[in-house]
């Protein structure tokens, strides 16, 4: 029975579920039982679960990544939280250098079900070190699961299927995602890892967006629908593994590439999917790939530097004119309503 | 209350180890059949041999680099370590993981080499063993070195503020490859200088292996008791160079009157003095004893090098 819940309730709902079914797993943080619950996604489970397998931490990243480590050695599943993704840069030793290399180093004699949430902040002057996405980097090194839900049912099911599986997983959230509804299934369901989802057919462009940016591809495609340009947007839903196919299906139909991504340009997931149609799908394309993500600074905290930063669903639809050569067309903005308010 | 039979167990595993790492020395640089960096504990042996000996088999260790002595000590199979060391698809992680991340799972051993990272994996461990009531201790066995990254401090602070059955182990061998402790920390003992009210610490001498065991047997029951941590620092040294199976003391970075000094410290000849003087061993037994376990890792040797290379089409089996 689907409801029209949000994104965070969503996560919410997916942890309750899957800790109501499954008593070794546990979650663990800073302020993971605290009032405002991770923005509402642990309140649920604390009243249900603390403090014996909802509790509060110190703020040891990369301690904690361990402890998840070791716990889950014994058959715990750790599921551990960073509200900011930045902090998880002080835990990448232990990421990187174990969880990631654990089960194929020690050659299968053990496996490592950890989940690790991470939320990428956006707007209210968040600014330069409570803004960042290190999906890129965690994709980079074989051994970790990198999922990037981009609406409430994805996040869901992401989380079910998260929890039952044995390989460390990061779920890169992004916080101005939190408030978009979708009607959501009540029961519990899993989403496969590596499958892409065309979230929008269309014949004229693909769009590969990731994370935020799928929903801002979306309202572009909405405003260039009237002009008779059809887009097509593929959402990876997981980075690790990676569904090739579904892009380079969607690539072969439309000639056109945008990647349009969270993070910036330079080294990163946008990189990746160019670098992988040009390699496997070179002679297809009509023209040249185009990438569109933050600007090449740290976020500044100043809106309107800030809305600089950012593209945004204008900014997707001129990049796709420009690779179209479509630049006659005008374009009537979206009237759309920031739900992120703030303030923090 | 120290036995015979403890003494006597005490200095077989020492001898066990120091068959296992003397074979490394004699065919490492010769042979060249084991192309993986070795951090020997050659005269470091009697701490190992302790812990091994205090712990219930249900209890895990977690190691650094130097994880020769702990895999032993801890039951990691021995046919398993030298196919590792070679590179065999029989080593105890299919030759993918080699002399830094020696690890048994089966028997409760986990090595990995970034000096410190297996340290909060034990406090892991514990927490797991409070969280489901199980009466198992986990222990974190590192170097001087591993205290001076900041994941130490995360561990032992977390490992108190929640209770947890776990021992921090320190094999203090004064130097972190070439450099002494006297550019790295404080003067004053590391066992003073990680001391909270809340946290009970030690220092022992770590090439007494029966001490090391009196100390830790008691060490560790208490931690499995009162499911708190506590820390140990072991005293002790390394006889070979950081990496690799030669004397070192050409190299400049310590002297040889230095080295010569702990060898005449070394464990396994102090406890073999006391076999001796307490009529507990003869000579011809112990003679005996060391050749068995010579043999036993010659055999375990020529097992590995007869054993197959994993075939190129594994590579990427668990990636």
């Amino acid at each position: 029975m689907p409801r029209f819940i949000s994104y965070a309730q969503a996560i919410s709902e997916a942890l309750v579920q899957a800790m109501q079914e499954d008593k070794d797993i546990f979650i663990f943080g800073l302020g993971v039982d605290d009032c405002k619950g991770i923005f509402g996604t642990t309140i649920e489970v604390a009243k249900q679960f603390a403090p014996q397998r909802v509790f509060d931490t110190p703020a040891c990243e990369n301690a904690l990544t361990g402890i998840a480590i070791g716990a889950a050695l014994n058959g715990k599943r750790p599921v551990l939280v960073h509200a900011r993704h930045d902090f998880m840069l002080l835990a990448l030793d232990q990421m990187i250098n174990n969880a990631a290399k654990w089960t194929y180093t020690y050659h299968g004699q053990s496996t490592l079900p950890i989940v690790i949430r991470a939320i990428v902040g956006k707007g209210w002057g968040q600014g330069p070190t409570h803004s960042q996405n290190l999906q890129a980097v965690l994709a980079h090194f074989p051994g970790l699961i990198v999922a990037v839900p981009s609406n409430p049912v994805d996040v869901k099911g992401l989380f079910i299927q998260a929890l039952k599986s044995n390989s460390p997983v990061v779920m890169v959230e992004h916080r101005a995602l939190y408030d978009l509804k979708a009607d959501v299934s009540q029961e519990p369901y899993r989403l496969p890892f590596g499958h892409a989802r065309v979230v929008r057919m269309g014949r004229d462009v693909t769009v590969v967006a990731t994370s935020l940016m799928v929903q801002e591809t979306l309202k572009a495609a909405t405003m260039l629908e009237a002009q008779d340009i059809s887009v097509e947007v593929v959402d990876p839903v997981t980075l690790n593994p990676l569904d090739e196919k579904t892009i380079l299906t969607s690539v072969k139909k439309t000639g056109h590439l945008l990647c349009a991504d969270s993070d910036w340009p330079k080294c990163s997931f946008a990189s990746e999917v160019a670098a992988l149609v040009a390699e496997k799908a070179f002679y297809d394309l009509k023209a040249p790939i185009g990438r569109l993500g933050w600007k090449a600074c740290p976020a500044p905290v100043s809106k309107v530097l800030e809305d600089e930063f950012y593209p945004d669903s204008q900014d997707i639809v001129q990049a796709i004119l420009k690779l179209l050569k479509r630049h006659e067309v005008k374009v009537n903005p979206l009237k759309t309503i920031d739900s992120f308010s703030g303030p923090y | 209350m120290i036995t015979k039979e403890i003494q006597k167990k005490l200095f077989d595993l020492m001898l066990k180890i120091r068959q296992a790492e003397e074979k490394i020395v004699e065919v490492y640089a010769k042979e060249q059949t084991m192309r993986t960096p070795t951090h020997l504990s050659i005269g470091q042996e009697a701490v190992a041999a302790g812990l091994g000996l205090a712990l219930h088999k249900n209890d895990q260790i977690f190691v650094g680099h130097r994880c020769h002595a702990a895999y032993l000590a801890k039951g990691g199979s021995l046919e398993g370590f030298f196919a590792e060391l070679c590179g065999r698809a029989s080593g105890i992680c299919g030759g993918r993981a080699g002399s830094a991340h020696l690890s048994d799972h089966s028997a409760g051993i986990y090595a990995s080499p970034i000096l410190s990272s297996m340290i909060p994996v034990a406090v892991g461990a514990a927490l797991s063993f409070k969280m489901d009531g199980k009466n198992q201790v986990a222990v974190a066995v590192f170097g001087d070195a591993a205290i001076e990254e900041g994941v130490f401090a995360e561990s032992l602070n977390f490992a108190v503020a929640k209770k947890l059955p776990v021992l921090f182990l320190c094999e203090n061998n004064l130097y972190s490859t070439y450099s002494p402790m006297s550019v790295r920390q404080p003067s004053s003992p590391i066992f003073e200088r990680v001391r909270i009210p809340e946290l009970d610490t030690r220092q022992i001498d770590g090439n007494d292996a029966v001490l090391v065991y009196e100390c830790l047997s008691r060490v560790v029951d208490k931690v499995r008791r009162e499911s708190k941590p506590y820390f140990v620092e072991c005293l002790t040294y390394r006889i070979r160079e950081h990496v690799g199976p030669l004397f070192d003391y050409d190299r400049g970075y310590r002297t040889k009157q230095e080295v010569e000094a702990w060898m005449t410290k070394c464990p396994i000849k102090k406890l073999k003095q006391e076999l001796i003087h307490s009529q507990i061993m003869t000579e011809t037994a112990i003679k005996t004893l060391e050749e068995q376990w010579q043999h036993v890792c010659d055999e375990a040797y020529k097992k590995a090098l007869a054993a197959p290379w994993p075939t190129e089409n594994t590579l990427l089996n668990y990636a």
